[in-house]
This record gives C-alpha cells, structure tokens and sequence, in this order.
C-alpha cells in the first residue's frame, strides 16, 4: 500500500530541522505544522506577510484580518511579526527562507516542477510559487506519486508549464523519497509495504538506488 | 490648514476615474481590500479598467464585483482560482489577463511607485512568464527582466488614518497595501477609523502621508472571512 496524505505529511515533517524558517504551500504541506513540535524553534512564514504562524484560531479568535496564504484564519505564535508583501518576497527571493514545501502537478529529474497551469482548462495562477522555487534555500515537494488516471507525474521533462527550472531538491510521495539527479531520480527511501521495483514501476524517468536504500520510517 | 485630504464618501473621492484607466488595489484574497471604494468604483460605471490586484475577489465581493459587471478589461494578478466569473471571462477571451507572480507584483508595483522603471529578478526564469523579455546573467545565475507598474489611481485599506494620510494597517491586511499606495498618480485610502493629525505615533506609521492624496472614513466594514477555519 502506498502511504496516506498523513503519512506523506509525517515524512516531510523530518526534513525541518531545528531553527528553519519554513514555508508551507497549500494542502498536504500545511498539515505538516501539525507534526513539527514547538522545541524545535521553527518559524512558519506565511508569504502574505507574517512569520510566526499559529494554530487556526478557536471560535471566539477568529479575525478577518489574520490570515495565512491559503486565506484561511490562523494565530500568531509569540515572536511573530506583520510585513508588506514586498517585504515577504524579500525574504524568499534573498534566500532567507531555509525551506519550502510545496505540492506539485509534475516534477522532472533535472529538478524542474510544474504546479499552476493546465493549459486550456485551469487558470489559477502561480501565487507565491514562482518566488518560493527560485528563492527558498531548500525546496521539498509532497505529492502522489501517480495520477487518477494512472499517468506519471515524475517525469524525464514535465510537459506541462514549469514553475521553476532545476530548482527542487527533494521529493516525498506516497511511494518514496527521492531526489532528482540529473539524468535520473535517485530513490532514497521507499513507501514500508512496497518494494523499491513498485517505486521505479510508478516513475517515468530512470530511477537508481542510493548505496543506504531504506524504507521510510514513519512514526 | 485649509487644505484637506478628507473626502466625504466613497463616490467624491474617486472624482476624475474614467474609461480605460488603470487602478491598482490592495488586498490579499478579501483581506484588507477597500471595499467601500470598490463598491462606488462599480457604482460609477467606468469601463474597460484594467485593474492590477494579487487576486480578483470571490463572484459577489471584491473585484469580483466589477467583473460581474464587465468593467474589466484587464487584469494583473498573481492568482484567480478563487473566482468562478474570473475563470469564465479568462477562458472564453472576453477579459484579458496578466499573470505575474505573486513576488514579482509586489516588487513592480514596488518599484512602480519608488520611480524605478524595471529591475530583473530571478523568478520565472525558464518559464512561460519570462517568455518575451529580456534576460540577463549576474554572478552566474540568470535574471529576468519585469517592468514597474503604477496607476493612474491606486487604492487602499488602512486599520487607521489621520487627515494628512498617514496610514497603520493591522495584522496581514497591511499585504499589499503600502506599495499600492505608493503606485498611484492619485491614491485613495480608506480608513476604519480616521484620527486627527498628531493622534498616530510617527515611529507607528506603516504608509507615511505624503503618498495619499484622498482619504475617506470607510462607512461600514464587511470584513469578509474566505476560509473560515478553527481548531478542533
């Protein structure tokens, strides 16, 4: 079995280490502030203009005039501060955001990532995505390792618009860990109830696997 | 002083808007969008608007608003995938858009306002966005070039104002409105709650004044709430 949203989410959870400042995209990225627990100093910056995000606000906390970059109510954490957006993309784009985690449509092996355009049929726009891919230190993507329709979605080339040119590092699926490398995808870590063959099945690029080849842990 | 700022209403303050002008506007998704001013802009019926804003409302609030009633003709945004109408127009042709990203906006309408013409940056390289403009290589990365923008008028939300236009904005409503005011030939800002001159602490102010041409006391707040989300 491949893993579920939450397992996926605690997987990425292992890749912010103590002190980052971290951005997380929409979906299965959010979910991951529920795992990183607060001794580790992590500051979650939110690309509208705040750093310092919290829990979603109870009932009674609720302000119109807090939110996070997917528009939904959040808190702010001791520490936190408001900005302008410009001072926000200063921050991603002058590399001062140690990580992002984002989500993805198709990624390839030279790193590459598309996630905001289908042409002819979804016309949403990049958001901060452009920005995060081209200026975060570190950029991890979390998707399913394969379509609805059963099509590859890590690819030798995306064939979709790209959000950024060789700019990913890392990739956690529901079927594995891997990184790109150029001509390949190097797969570090494999879903626990599948086998490392299940993984290079599922991928539409070359696949090699790392000398340490594990399964992933996920606790 | 016997010169003021102060604007009766919504309506008085957008005197002199007319066809084909460009208005760029604060706001990220409903937060911190002046409402008031973007009801009196549909109210006065100018058309072919392009209209330069992060996002583009819902259907029935915001910008939204103005695309119900055709008064668009373009759009500068960042993101759209909340507006259904916005989608509509976009895929049939009727509205013409600009997708820029959400980075890159805030920085030309920046620089727009700071009297900076262009600068290049990073994002995009390589993709659609990039497609037509001039790039250049520093230090061995390679940059894109993006133009700045401003507005023929530009409008704000602030949390407080006072009478000379100095603005506070609150929590993440302050988004991309203190560039937003800095863009426009005339900006208009439109204030929960509107002070006398000496009132705001000058170490306090977020936009200073002097680019503020009209203010007004926003008549009623909806505030809207797009994704309404509590602890469980």
């Amino acid at each position: 079995m491949p893993l579920t949203r939450e397992q996926i989410t605690k997987r990425i959870a292992q890749e912010v280490k103590p002190g980052f400042v971290v951005n997380l995209g929409i979906g299965i990225p959010t979910l991951v502030a529920n795992f990183i627990s607060p001794e580790m100093g992590v500051m979650l910056q939110s690309e509208n203009g705040l750093l310092g995000l919290g829990p979603f606000p109870s009932e009674a906390e609720i302000d119109a005039d807090l939110i996070n970059a997917g528009k939904q109510t959040v808190t702010t954490l001791p520490g936190a501060s408001f900005f302008s957006s410009a001072d926000s993309f200063a921050m991603i784009r002058g590399g001062h955001v140690d990580l992002t985690v984002l989500g993805a449509m198709q990624v390839d092996m030279e790193g590459s990532i598309a996630n905001w355009m289908i042409p002819g049929k979804m016309v949403k726009g990049m958001g901060g995505a452009m920005d995060l891919v081209a200026g975060a230190k570190r950029v991890v993507v979390a998707m399913e390792h394969v379509a609805k329709d059963g099509s590859h979605k890590l690819l030798k080339r995306c064939s979709l618009p790209l959000t950024g040119v060789g700019c990913i590092q890392r990739i956690v699926t529901d079927y594995g860990v891997l990184d790109p490398a150029g001509n390949c995808f190097r797969l570090l870590e494999y879903a626990p109830d599948l086998t490392p063959e299940d993984v290079i099945k599922a991928t539409g690029a070359p696949v090699e696997l790392a000398p340490d080849i594990k399964p992933m842990r996920i606790d | 002083m016997s010169f003021s700022k102060v604007y009766p209403d919504a309506k008085s303050a957008l005197q002199g808007i007319k066809d084909n002008m460009t208005v760029v506007v604060g706001g990220f998704g409903l937060c911190g969008i002046p409402e008031n001013l973007i009801l009196a802009l549909r109210d006065s019926g100018v058309r072919d608007l392009t209209c330069v804003s992060n996002n583009a409302g819902v259907d029935d609030f915001g910008l939204g608003l103005l695309l119900q009633t055709r008064q668009i003709k373009k759009m500068v945004s960042s993101y759209v995938g909340e507006n259904a109408t916005f989608e509509k127009q976009f895929l049939s042709g009727e509205l013409e858009v600009e997708l820029c990203p959400q980075g890159t906006l805030a920085e030309r309408i920046r620089a727009g306002g700071a009297g900076i013409p262009a600068f290049y940056t990073p994002t995009g390289v390589g993709t659609k966005v990039a497609e037509g403009k001039d790039t250049r290589e520093f230090d061995g990365r390679t940059y894109v070039m993006e133009r700045g923008i401003t507005g023929d008028f530009a409008l704000v939300k602030a949390w407080k104002g006072d009478k000379f236009g100095n603005l506070v904005f609150r929590k993440t409503a302050r988004n991309f409105n203190p560039m937003v005011a800095t863009a426009g030939k005339i900006t208009v800002a439109e204030v929960e709650e509107l002070v006398e001159i000496g009132e705001l602490d000058p170490d306090q102010i977020h936009t200073p004044g002097i680019f503020v041409q009209r203010i007004i006391q926003g008549p009623r707040f909806e505030k809207r709430i797009e994704q309404r989300t509590v602890r469980k």
